[in-house]
């Protein structure tokens, strides 16, 4: 039992507390817009903002959230930054199957909101933890120079 | 004065110059060496980016040293590296994830090279003394976590008990370094 600050509210939860907090999203409290992907932290599908920083969902246990502001992609439209980025994405038309796109997004706004004209260098940097089976990279890419104003 | 003069004098003899030392001197760092040049050691020590596994392959996901050693402006190896090993193991985890800094990295560093930066302040973090040299080797859980990495990591030839062991015979000699 404890309590998390989910997209802006205080949340009782039952988990244990090295459950992932992935898990307590998507089993817990239907949160469903993380995806499982890898288990691993290898493909990035779980991505969500602790604190404003990229983490993977699916190795973080949930106690170590206690405290902290989790963001997920349910809430990340609710930033202007997070709105663009939504903008971009559905003009290009980013998404091919889609599983990693929640991903995706939550990764690219928070690059945005650290470095709101990112370099293609910082795109990789940022971005390559965040796998795609389709391959839309050029279109993720494109995206977020779109959103950041540069394309 | 005559008493100040021959103080310094004396200081500079015996100081830590590590001038020529002797050969049974010089190998006291062998132990040393068989430890922090193991991957659990060196992966991190790095320059530009971590690496991974035995082999020290360059970490996957275009992992970054970043401004401070804890990697690019969004993607920190908090990201994936959690307080303790996750995902059964998988992912390795203690606290405070991070690259060793700049100053200290030991790529393409030999023995010698490795020895003389450990002593060296000016690329130790300004430790002067052997007991503040070995002090990160001794406490650190990042270091720790290198002999209990889980998933069948390999670990460090020597047990940590017998480390602390031949890092302060090292220390006590002064640090000497091999020729």
């Amino acid at each position: 039992m404890m309590s998390l600050n989910i997209n802006g509210k205080n949340l009782r939860v039952e988990a244990e507390a090295d459950t992932p907090l992935l898990w307590v999203l998507r089993d817990e409290l239907h949160m469903s817009g993380t995806k499982f992907g890898c288990g691993m932290a290898l493909c990035g599908a779980c991505t969500v903002h602790i604190d404003g920083q990229p983490t993977r969902a699916c190795v973080l246990p949930a106690s170590a959230a206690v405290g902290k502001k989790i963001t997920t992609i349910e809430a990340i439209g609710d930033s202007a930054v997070g709105k663009r980025v939504q903008q971009a994405w559905a003009e290009i038309d980013v998404p091919q199957c889609g599983y990693c796109q929640s991903g995706q997004i939550m990764a690219a706004t928070a690059l945005l909101k650290a470095i709101p004209k990112p370099s293609d260098k910082d795109i990789d940097q940022a971005m390559s933890g965040n796998i795609c089976r389709c391959g839309t990279y050029p279109r993720i890419r494109a995206a977020i120079h779109k959103a950041a104003g540069q394309a | 004065m005559m008493r100040r003069l021959c103080l310094l004098l004396c200081m500079g003899l015996a100081g830590p110059g590590h001038a020529a030392p002797d050969k049974a001197a010089a190998a006291l760092f062998d132990p040393v060496a068989s430890v922090v040049m193991s991957p659990r050691c060196v992966n991190c020590h790095q320059a530009e980016a971590p690496r991974q596994k035995d082999l020290g392959v360059i970490h996957a996901q275009q992992v970054v040293r970043g401004k401070d050693g804890h990697g690019s402006a969004v993607l920190h190896c908090a990201a994936c590296h959690q307080a303790s090993n996750s995902a059964q193991g998988k992912v390795p985890g203690a606290p405070n994830w991070h690259l060793a800094p700049l100053s200290m990295r030991w790529q393409g560093l030999d023995k010698k090279a490795i020895c003389q930066q450990m002593r060296d302040p000016a690329r130790n973090g300004n430790r002067k003394t052997g007991e503040q040299v070995i002090e990160h080797m001794k406490t650190d859980p990042l270091v720790l976590w290198a002999w209990n990495p889980g998933a069948q990591r390999t670990k460090p030839q020597m047990s940590h008990e017998e480390f602390l062991k031949v890092l302060e015979t090292w220390a006590d000699a002064g640090m000497p370094c091999p020729e």
